[in-house]
């Protein structure tokens, strides 16, 4: 239930109630996701998405922290 | 694919298990309360690869598993009726109640359909107007903004011939619950780093400093892990405590607020019983009487239904983490995916499927 999958717009469309809905891309495999969660989104951007709706937009900066951490470890160890 | 195969890497991978090993100086208890992050724990095998010091403990993750028997009984009393249209996410299709389940509802004629999304749910109430249209609302605080918005859907667009059957339980009191039980042995705490995508991690604050314990925001793939582990252990090692975020690149301090805020439209906190654990206050959501009309426990009449579990099914123990699934009499005889005893054997969230399809051969 938690199982959340970071995916990529490729298209935007707002429904019936104004809400944006979307195609997003899983490597490939396009879904229908709706947006509403996520506002500033845009076409290009990556999501996680879980049950059909994104929760979240990744953060690019954020998500290179993980190998500047593992740089820092590595660096340790050769000292 | 992007912001997945990079955090697959087995030279990274090593790269953290070597730090861990160097890092650890005497023994600790860790509990994850994810499904999805003990289901990889368990299938890359690092539950294996990490010190013997380091003991990982499997929580009540699976909001699949915990959902009470009481209620499956109630939702296969649901699907039964004629002109219902029952929907669900796949794996709860098998979990078994006191005498049957969904699955064995649908082959015997039922219109019971797995759906993606409630949003899919709500399209077929659209499509369907002469039939009564029932989601099964299961799950963490992931998938209540996605539920909260199909119910708030359906009262704008005025369909009313959908409803939910609502079963939400949160994760902050279930960690209050084992680390306020005097059993306890867990010292620090993987938080699920999609249920705190969406809440934040404001409220695990106060946890990690009433019971002094770290508390690490943690992503699912075997990197996430490893690094949310590694945090964790430098935090016991070095005697300190607090709440710290690995899986930054979803989640930040308040969560996603817009979710919250319909969230807090529809839904209101509620106490409720886990299975195999026992009621815990206000540990989960239920919808706000203005939402009368679209809850599915209000329309359908379905008291009275006796809850038996199975005699041989331990899963109480191995939700609270104090058993391991080999350790249980009926593991992968009397109890295998295919006939499964009880809901950690069904779920793909759950301890017991993931040991039967990864460790089997094993132990």
């Amino acid at each position: 239930m938690c199982l959340a999958v970071p995916g990529k717009v490729v298209e935007i469309t707002p429904d019936a109630l104004g809400m944006n809905m979307s195609k997003v891309s899983f490597g490939g495999v396009l879904k229908e996701v709706c947006l509403a969660y996520v506002p500033e989104v845009q076409v290009g951007d990556y999501v996680i998405v879980h049950a059909g709706f994104a929760l979240s937009q990744l953060n690019e900066e954020e998500a290179m922290e993980v190998f500047a951490l593992l740089n820092e470890i590595a660096d340790t160890q050769a000292e | 694919m992007r912001f997945m195969d990079e955090y697959r890497s087995e030279a990274d991978a090593r790269k953290l298990l070597d730090a861990i090993e160097r890092l650890v100086s005497r023994p600790w208890t860790i509990m994850e309360i994810c499904g999805g992050q003990t289901h990889t724990l368990i299938k890359t095998g690092i539950d294996r690869m990490l010190p013997d010091a380091v003991t990982l403990v499997h929580g009540p993750g699976c909001p699949v598993c915990v959902t009470p028997l009481e209620m499956i009984d109630r939702a296969i009393a649901i699907a039964r009726q004629p002109g219902v249209l029952f929907t669900s996410f796949g794996d709860m299709l098998r979990v078994p109640g006191s005498r049957t389940d969904l699955l064995s509802v649908k082959a015997g004629g039922g219109d019971v359909r797995i759906v993606y999304s409630p949003l899919d749910a709500l399209k077929l109430a659209q499509r369907n107007p002469d039939r009564q249209v029932v989601f099964f609302a299961v799950g963490f605080e992931t998938t209540a903004p996605g539920n909260a918005m199909a119910v708030w859907q359906a009262r704008e667009l005025g369909v009313r011939n959908f409803s939910v059957l609502c079963s939400h339980v949160l994760v902050p009191p279930a960690m209050e619950a084992i680390l306020g039980s005097g059993e306890n042995t867990v010292q620090s705490f993987l938080a699920a780093g999609h249920v705190c995508t969406v809440m934040g991690y404001r409220e695990y604050e106060p946890i990690a400093e009433r019971y002094r314990v770290p508390i690490v925001v943690t992503g699912f793939e075997p990197l996430d892990l490893l690094q949310g582990i590694y945090m964790a252990l430098k935090s016991l090692e070095e005697g300190r405590w607090g709440v710290e975020n690995q899986y930054s690149r979803s989640v930040t301090r308040d969560g996603n607020v817009a979710a919250q805020r319909l969230m807090g439209q529809v839904f209101e906190t509620c106490d409720r019983p886990w299975r195999g654990i026992g009621l815990i206050p206000r540990s989960g959501y239920r919808l706000r009487p203005e939402f009368r009309d679209w809850d599915a426990e209000a329309r359908f009449a379905v008291e009275g239904v006796q809850a038996q579990e199975s005699p041989l099914c331990i899963a109480g123990q191995i939700l609270r983490g104090t058993k391991k699934p080999h350790e249980c009499g009926a593991f992968a005889s009397l109890c295998t995916p295919e006939h499964p005893l009880g809901a950690p054997m069904v779920s793909s969230e759950g301890a017991c499927a993931a040991y039967y399809q990864y460790h089997r051969a094993r132990v």
